[in-house]
This record gives C-alpha cells, structure tokens and sequence, in this order.
C-alpha cells in the first residue's frame, strides 16, 4: 500500500489514500524533487530526476516492493543511486532490492542492472571485513562506490550535495543536500524522535554528534518567521525545518555541557545518572525500553567525555 | 395531471429540504474584525525569570526553565521565532481575525487570524478536512480545524512546534494539543484557551484572553530578518547549568512572594493554596535590586 500526501507551506494536504489493512510506506512531498516516504525503516529519501532517481537510504528488506511501488508512483525514471546515510540495517537493508531494480549505466547496450550505491569509505570498512573472515553486513548490501574525503558532489537535475560529518552519530555517516530543492536528508545524525543513537563502538562520538547538527544547520536557511524554508529530513521522525533542529542541536549541546561538567566535578556514571542531567527533555526524546533508552544516552555520553578528559 | 404535478412539488419539496438539512451549519457569529486587548493578566510581555506561580508545571518544565537564559534570543537562529498559535494571542498588539467564503456556496471555509508579534498567521479550517499525519511538518501556528458548538467556535490544533508556556523559559511540548473556544459577547471577544501537554503539564492549562472590537484599529506591520548582533562562538547555545542561575529568586524577593509558591506546579492554581501561601517562609526583602533581565 502506498499514501501519498503532499507538504504545502508547512500545511498539508490529503491526495491519495488506499487501503489501510497492510503495512504502509507513506509519500510525502517535501517541495522541490524531493519527496519523504515513511513506514520502511529509516525515512527515505526520494529526489526525481528527468532521467534518474536518487534514493537515499533503502529502508529494511521486507519493505523493498512497497518501496519500489511508492517510487514508481512519482517516477519512471531508473533509480541510479542510492545513497546510505550510515551501516546501520534499518537505512542499508533494502539496498540490494531497490539496487537491483534500477542502473546506473543509463542507455548503454550491455549496461549491468543496479543502482550504484554510495557511502562513505569508513561506513564500507564497518560493513566488511578482511578476506576469509565474516563480515558484520552481507556483502549484496555493501555499498557500490565510495568516497573517503568530506564531500561528493553529484547532479541529477539539481545539484546532489554529500558531505560526511566525521565522527557523529558513526564514523561513517552521510547527510545529502539537495540544492535546489533546498532539502537535507541528515539520517541518523538527526532523530527528532529519540536522543541522538552515539555508537562509540563504530566511531560515534558526542562532540562530532553536535558538529554535524551544526554542519547541517549552517546550509539551512528558513523563510521569513523561522519557518519552512530549508527542509530536513530526519533518520526517524517528522519531516523538519530549521528551528526544530536547532532545538535538537540546543538540548544535544545542554545535556553535553551538563555532563561534561559532572565529569569535570569528578562524579561517577552513577552520581551523574542520579543527578538526572537529561530530566527536563525526557519527556520528548527519552525512552526506558527499546534499542535506545536514555540511560544508554546519558552512558554513551558520559564514556565519551571521561575518555576526552584522560 | 394535478395529482402528478401535486406529487413532483411534494418531492421537490423534499429534496430542497433534505438540501437545507445536508448543507453545513453556518457560523451562528461573526468573528471578523480588528480586535485590540488590554495587557494579559499573567504579565506574558513582561515576566519575570523564574515566575511560575498558578502553572501547572512538572519537574521536567522547572529544570528547563531554570536553565534558561534570555540571551537564548541572541543566538541568530532564535531571533525570528513568532510565538505559536497558543501563545500568539497573549502577545501584544491586538489580533485581526477575518474568514475565507465559498463563493459559490457563501460558506466560511475556514478563518484566519493575525497577530502584531511577527505578524504570526494561522488558519483554522472549517470544512471538516482532517489533521495532518504525525510525520508531517509541525508549524508554529499549528493544524486547526474549527466547529460551532451553539454560538461557540471549538478550534482544535495539533501539530505544533515546541514552543512557550511563558516567555521566561517555561517550554510547552511539541506534543501538546490546544483547544480553543472563541465566544463572542457583542463588541467583546472571550478567548479560552486549553493546553494539554503530557511533558511539561500536570493538569490542562486553562487560560482566558479578552478583546474588544476596535474599528479604528490597525495592526502594527511587524517583520524579522535574523541577522549577526552578538558574537558566539559557532554552535554556542544559552542556558545556565543547574544550580547555577542566579535570577531565579528576584521575582519572589522583589513582591515579597515565598519562592515556593513561584516555582509553580497544579498546587499554585487552587484557591486553596493560600491557605499554604500564608505559612510558607517570605523572602528576605532585597538590598538592592539586581535588575532585571527580559
């Protein structure tokens, strides 16, 4: 099933609704090329071009045929790239689904099928592992082309901006701006939903977390009452404008400068938990159970300043 | 032939009735005009840091208001921010309210509101339309839609962005809902307003706001371009640390108010709590006043 609504000046506006009995990928259109679907996984990115798509982040597997229907409501057009905002299963699951249903090599006979399928040099490296050993992702999910510096520019029909924050929310994570659109798509940097996921295990670091929200925030321009404007499409959660990031990125910077002053005190991660550090944002971002409580946060946080101090 | 024709006005009849009945409710008032107001009775152009008395607050609203700072608004990308739909109408300034018609029907399909303070717009719509899905863009005006209830407009907005209980830190949750009744008295306008929010409130916030009909009103053209005034370090944010805000009792020692009773909660609403106001300790009186910081 696919829903298909559209953003209009912040407003929105109902077009199309379908049954509802089965698992739903959602279109939403941002403005621009640019549209959100959501339902399969992370949030997906969606730019159409005259002659291509470019997808960012795949979704999980067992979403990929609505995915690909939700696609082929707004284009056609072979999907050419995929790009993987970061390693993790709910943004590269589908990679190798939704690749195969598009190419790359457009209108050359014999060209092989599948989408090129880009990320960042280090989110490969995390992905694989040396010959003869299991690597931690399945090598049909691998991406098809790297980078290794901070930025790769592409175009398709506008320009494609990524940029690679080093050290956030992992070592390998991307944010795609699309230029004329005036859309960024910030996967797991930016999770409007919960508390910034700090995998310190894959290269995540608090500070490099807080960089590249501002990374994201310097690119984006709001109209006239902080409102629309530059758009951001978050790894999970609503579709977003600058002032929502910037209160995202104002709370990340708060509880990081409460805890670093814990640590500076010399408190323990017990002391520092008792002392709540996070209560005044619980509410909206924290959780107790599920992949990412806010315990875990206040941990991630606190390891990786007492490390900074040493 | 008679009968027939008795037959085909019986059924017009029923079909021009059965139309009457399948149209709409009109607005049973008129809410249009320009409308100005005294200043709102819970001092929202002016607080006080630290003034949370009669909120309804939790923990989580106190921690975060106590860290707050006004230079919040001399970070650039604060500059600009309207108040929201719930706020708005507390500001200063008077509010212009006027409605969309059909034009074909003369039905209101929707109302709009402006306020000076950044000249925030909203619209509340009427033609039953329903609210946005949760993955949709939150604004500061919200996603309203309106009913008549009798001679009462019930407007219910949802989809807000994070925004202000009071404009001295108190936050109100992006989670909330507001529900509003406009009622119209003659050339006076009675504003209620109603704010559940699960993060921040422990009880509905209920408010009032009252105007009057002005004809000769016109509202200030209000405008905001954020632009570089203080130098920050790149990515800095304003807040105090806890324990370190130093302002927090100025309110209370100036007005010579227990600090309890200003730290707020459900508690401060009720007239039973002078009772408790009367035995609570009073504040030293000040030597000299700090001064204040809006």
């Amino acid at each position: 099933m696919v829903v298909v609504l559209a953003a209009v000046e912040g407003g929105i506006c109902a077009q199309q609704i379908l049954n509802d009995k089965e698992p739903a990928v959602h279109v939403l259109h941002v403005q621009g090329r640019v549209y959100m679907l959501v339902g399969a996984g992370a949030n997906i990115t969606v730019q159409v071009g005259d002659r291509a798509v470019l997808v960012v982040d795949a979704g999980v597997p067992q979403m990929s045929e609505q995915v690909l229907s939700a696609i082929r409501t707004l284009s056609q057009a072979p999907i050419a790239f995929i790009v993987d905002t970061s390693m993790d299963e709910d943004h590269i699951g589908g990679n190798q689904n939704v690749a195969k249903a598009g190419h790359f090599n457009l209108g050359l006979p014999g060209e092989a099928t599948g989408a090129s399928v880009i990320a960042h040099l280090k989110a490969l490296d995390r992905m694989s592992a040396p010959t003869g050993k299991k690597p931690p992702v399945a090598e049909d999910l691998w991406p098809t082309d790297t980078y290794d510096n901070d930025k790769w520019e592409l175009f398709n029909d506008e320009a494609v901006i990524i940029e690679h924050p080093h050290a956030a929310h992992t070592d390998g994570d991307s944010t795609v701006f699309f230029r004329r659109s005036d859309v960024v798509s910030a996967g797991d940097i930016f999770t409007p939903e919960h508390y910034p996921v700090i995998e310190a295990q894959r290269g995540g670091t608090i500070n490099g977390e807080i960089e590249a929200l501002n990374q994201v925030i310097d690119i984006m321009v709001p109209k006239e009452g902080e409102e629309g404007g530059t758009y951001v499409i978050p790894g999970h959660g609503r579709l977003c404008d600058r002032a929502e990031i910037v209160n995202y990125r104002d709370m990340v910077t708060i509880v990081r400068d409460r805890i670093e002053d814990m640590v500076k005190k010399g408190m323990t991660l017990e002391q520092v938990k008792a002392a709540k550090p996070t209560l005044d944002y619980d509410g909206i971002y924290g959780a107790d159970t599920g992949p990412w409580t806010t315990k875990m946060f206040i941990e991630a946080v606190y390891r990786d300043l007492s490390q900074s101090k040493r | 032939m008679r009968g027939a024709c008795r037959r085909m006005i019986f059924a017009s009849s029923i079909l021009f009735a059965a139309a009457l009945m399948a149209r709409p409710a009109y607005s049973q008032v008129d809410l249009s005009g320009e409308w100005s107001q005294p200043p709102a009775p819970d001092n929202t152009m002016d607080p006080y840091i630290g003034d949370y008395a009669g909120l309804p607050i939790n923990d989580a609203a106190r921690l975060r208001a106590d860290s707050w700072t006004a230079e919040k608004w001399t970070q650039e990308e604060h500059e600009c921010e309207p108040h929201p739909a719930d706020y708005a109408p507390r500001s200063p300034g008077g509010m212009r309210i006027w409605p969309d018609l059909d034009p074909l029907t003369q039905e209101i399909t929707a109302w709009h509101t402006t306020v000076y303070w950044m000249g925030a717009q909203r619209t509340i719509y009427m033609d039953n339309r329903p609210h946005p899905p949760d993955y949709a863009a939150y604004t500061w005006a919200g996603f309203s839609t309106g009913k008549w209830e009798g001679d009462k407009l019930r407007v219910t907005t949802t989809h807000l962005k994070e925004g202000w209980l009071r404009r001295n830190g108190l936050p109100r949750a992006d989670k909330a809902t507001l529900t509003e009744f406009f009622i119209r008295h003659g050339d006076f306008l009675t504003l209620v307003s109603i704010v559940k929010d699960p993060v921040y409130l422990t009880e509905p916030l209920v408010r009032t706001e009252h105007f009057v009909l002005n004809l000769g009103y016109a509202l200030s053209p209000s405008s905001c371009i954020p632009r570089h005034e203080i130098d920050h370090p790149r990515g800095w944010v304003a807040h105090h640390l806890p324990g370190t805000n130093e302002w927090l009792t100025e309110f209370a020692t100036k007005y010579g108010i227990p600090v309890e009773a200003t730290r707020g909660g459900a508690e401060t609403m009720y007239p039973e709590y002078q009772l408790k106001l009367a035995t609570l300790p009073m504040p030293p009186k000040p030597k000299e006043s700090p001064g204040r910081t809006k």
